[in-house]
């Protein structure tokens, strides 16, 4: 049964590090926890930081590592955003969990270090309401000495300050391109893949820091071309959007005429490229470009990042862009700002 | 049988449009071990297309023998029970769900009926295929929290389940989502792939097609493969044998929408806001979705104006349809809307005349 689930497993769980030493780049947090291992003593933590980084990773790891399989289900209790984390399961699951006491000293430990206090993991913690948050805090107080919490969240401003500042904080930060291409050439020997450096320094701008997504777009690249993959395959299996693309667009808001915009972005939509991509794209392009005075860029940005912050709030794909084309056509011509009312 | 789906390929090569991606997928399926996938690209593009066909060459014939079934689920929603009422599709490997049908609910769905789907391993006789997979339609429609919850789900239980996401604007899917798919882009076919689709219908139904008439379908459907085999059907049912003049009849609701714009355009009055407040319910009461209105007025508007006033009219169309996302009652944002344009617009035409 085993080597089953292990082949069906895609690689980016196939590969996720099973200790804390493992994991990439994150040298603090490994240092601080390495200490714990040794110690059997830490605080709250609260990591942060974007998707694909090793944050949850590195949370299992160290639950692992202090426990292992054995004691692992009665000291760890894990909550992410997949389990219901009202007030109400704050208020009694985690009581229940913290409430009972853990025996001290080091029975039963199985060669592990196992240290007298239960470990409570809340994975995706920014999407826990800050009415549950609150509930938290006193529970948190109450059992400071027999649990240990661990945050986990994207954006460190979606958690309470009481809770972030009892917490020692650990930033976890987008991958630099010399730890992913470790990284990955280790994954491709494990697979038997071929990697040239342009492919690899490709593969590490593309996924933007993610781990995650530079190990998926790697399994993909290698199922379409086999066992050598050249810089372009990763392209193409990634989606990004040409730089072409993007080029045009631009072109014709500098051209002034609405109608051709509004014809490329007609085509933007149509070809299904993700219109949050193309404005980051964009705004790149601009803020780089030479003929662009520095009050039209600043016009053009501020208009990129509202249209930006619409997207997120779920507002139409193509009249986010086609509004922003239009701010850029009104910038480049020097007409004037704002809208009557 | 409606031809959109008599034509619909059942096998990835036997697709028409696409075929590059469809080789892609057959390729990426070959071992057990393919990542989560998220499909995303305009409605009419045919991505249910390709996910079915892909279904059939992971699982084999046994994938089309599905059954529909509406079940109501008990949820424990903290401190009430909640009943969940979902349809799905399923065969004996994969489900199909729109978690996005239980509206402000939709967590729910996520946290307690995809986790369990997920849980549980299928049980197999070869014991192969040991996975199966959920289908999830219009991601970008759920909210937030129900994203969020699918995270570690997408994770701890990727052994036995594979997810198939499938979307049309992958800007509402959230970037942790996204990081955990192959991002698959299926882009809208040209109309010169649509011509041939058409050209292969006809030839099918033993149809006489005169020439440049597949042309003019494919050139009034704005590029959505669904809609130009309805509109050929419209055609066959309308009128044959096909003459080179014959009307490709618009779709009724678009009709609709230009009227409105007309009427916008010839009197900016209380009066004529309060007539035109009918005509938009009547159009959203027949479920034509609020933001697909606004953009289709916008579209009409843009064709009879100056093209100083295109960018102020496009830039209130993306306000109030941002602030329709925001809010709850659709009819006041697009009201909004034309109030907007009626007064922008009278502006204009006083400044001009006088
Ligand atoms: N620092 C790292 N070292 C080694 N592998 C990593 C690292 N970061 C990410 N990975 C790889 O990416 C996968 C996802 O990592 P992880 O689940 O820890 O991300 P995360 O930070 O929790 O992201 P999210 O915010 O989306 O939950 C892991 O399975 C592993 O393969
Ligand atoms: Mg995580």
């Amino acid at each position: 049964m085993a080597p089953l689930l292990q082949s069906s497993q895609p690689w980016v769980e196939k590969y996720r590090p099973r200790r804390v030493k493992d994991v990439a780049h994150q040298d603090e947090v490994v240092r601080v926890l390495t200490n714990t291992l040794e110690t059997t003593n830490c605080p709250h933590m609260l990591f942060y930081g974007p998707p694909g980084t090793g944050k949850t990773t590195t949370a299992l790891a160290i639950a692992h590592q202090l426990y292992g399989p054995e004691l692992y289900k009665s000291r760890v209790l894990e909550l992410n955003a997949s389990d219901e984390r009202g007030i109400n399961v704050v208020r009694t699951k985690i009581k229940n969990f913290a409430a009972v006491a853990v025996g001290s000293g080091h029975q039963g430990g199985y060669g592990y270090p196992c240290p007298p206090f239960k470990i409570i993991i809340l994975d995706e913690a920014d999407s826990m309401t800050e009415d549950a948050q609150n509930a938290l805090r006193r529970t948190m107080e109450t059992y400071s000495k027999v649990t240990r919490f661990f945050f986990i969240c994207n954006y460190i401003s979606r958690i309470i300050e009481p809770l972030a500042s009892r917490c020692a904080k650990f930033r976890f930060k987008p991958l630099s391109e010399e730890i992913m291409s470790t990284r990955v050439l280790h994954i491709c020997n494990e697979e038997g893949l071929n990697l040239d450096s342009e492919a690899l320094s490709t593969l590490s701008s593309i996924s933007q820091g993610d781990l995650r997504r530079a190990i998926t777009f790697l399994q993909g690249a290698a199922r379409l071309f086999g066992s050598s993959i050249s810089s372009k395959d990763l392209i193409s299996v990634s989606g990004v959007v040409p730089q072409e693309v993007v080029g045009d667009l631009l072109a014709s808001c500098k051209s002034g005429s609405f109608d051709s915009a509004n014809k490329q972005v007609n085509n933007v939509i149509a070809e299904g490229y993700p219109v949050s991509q193309i404005l980051s794209q964009l705004f790149d392009l601009v803020v780089e470009s030479d003929d662009v005075s520095d009050e039209q860029k600043a016009r053009i940005c501020r208009k990129l990042g509202e249209s930006d912050k619409c997207l997120v709030d779920g507002a139409d794909e193509y009249l986010q862009l086609l509004d922003a084309c239009s701010c850029m056509i009104k910038a480049f011509c020097n007409m004037p700002e704002g809208y009557s009312n | 049988m409606l031809w959109v789906d008599k034509y619909r390929p059942k096998s990835l090569d036997k697709v028409l449009v696409h075929e590059d991606v469809a080789q892609n997928l057959k390729k990426l399926v070959t071992e057990q071990d393919c990542p989560h996938l998220l499909f995303y690209g305009p409605s009419g593009s045919g991505k249910k297309t390709l996910i079915m066909a892909l279904l059939r060459q992971m699982f084999g014939a046994s994938a089309e023998k599905v059954k529909v079934e509406n079940k109501t689920w008990k949820v424990d929603a903290g401190s009430r029970t909640i009943d969940l009422e979902l349809t799905t599709l399923s065969s004996s490997h994969h489900v199909e769900l729109n978690p996005s049908d239980a509206g402000f609910q939709d967590r729910y769905i996520v946290q307690e009926i995809i986790k369990e789907m997920a849980k549980n391993r299928p049980i197999d006789v070869k014991g192969k295929k040991g996975f199966k997979v959920l289908v999830l339609n219009e991601v970008d429609k759920l909210s937030r929290e129900a994203q969020h919850s699918l995270r570690r789900t997408m994770e701890k239980y990727s052994a036995s389940c594979r997810l198939i996401l499938c979307c049309d604007s992958s800007s509402k899917v959230t970037e942790a989502v996204r990081s955990r798919c192959l991002n698959v882009r299926i882009s809208a076919p040209k109309e010169d792939q649509i011509v041939k689709v058409l050209e292969f219908i006809g030839k099918k139904e033993g149809l006489q097609l005169p020439p440049g008439f597949a042309a003019r379908i494919a050139e009034k459907s704005g590029r959505s493969l669904r809609r130009a085999i309805l509109s050929f059907e419209t055609c066959r049912v309308q009128q044959y044998p096909f003459t080179n003049n014959q009307v490709i009849p618009p779709m009724d609701w678009e009709e609709y929408v230009s009227e409105i714009a007309a009427d916008i355009m010839k009197e900016q009055s209380p009066k004529r806001l309060f007539q035109v407040r009918g005509k938009l319910y009547e159009l959203l009461v027949n479920c034509i979705p609020p933001e697909v209105i606004l953009k289709r007025l916008l579209h009409e508007l843009l064709k009879k104006l100056d093209s100083e006033l295109k960018h102020e009219v496009c830039h209130w169309a993306a306000y109030y349809e941002h602030s329709m996302r925001l809010g709850q009652k659709a009819i006041f944002h697009i009201e909004a809307f034309v109030a907007k344009f009626m007064s922008i617009y009278k502006g204009f035409l006083i400044a001009t005349f006088g």
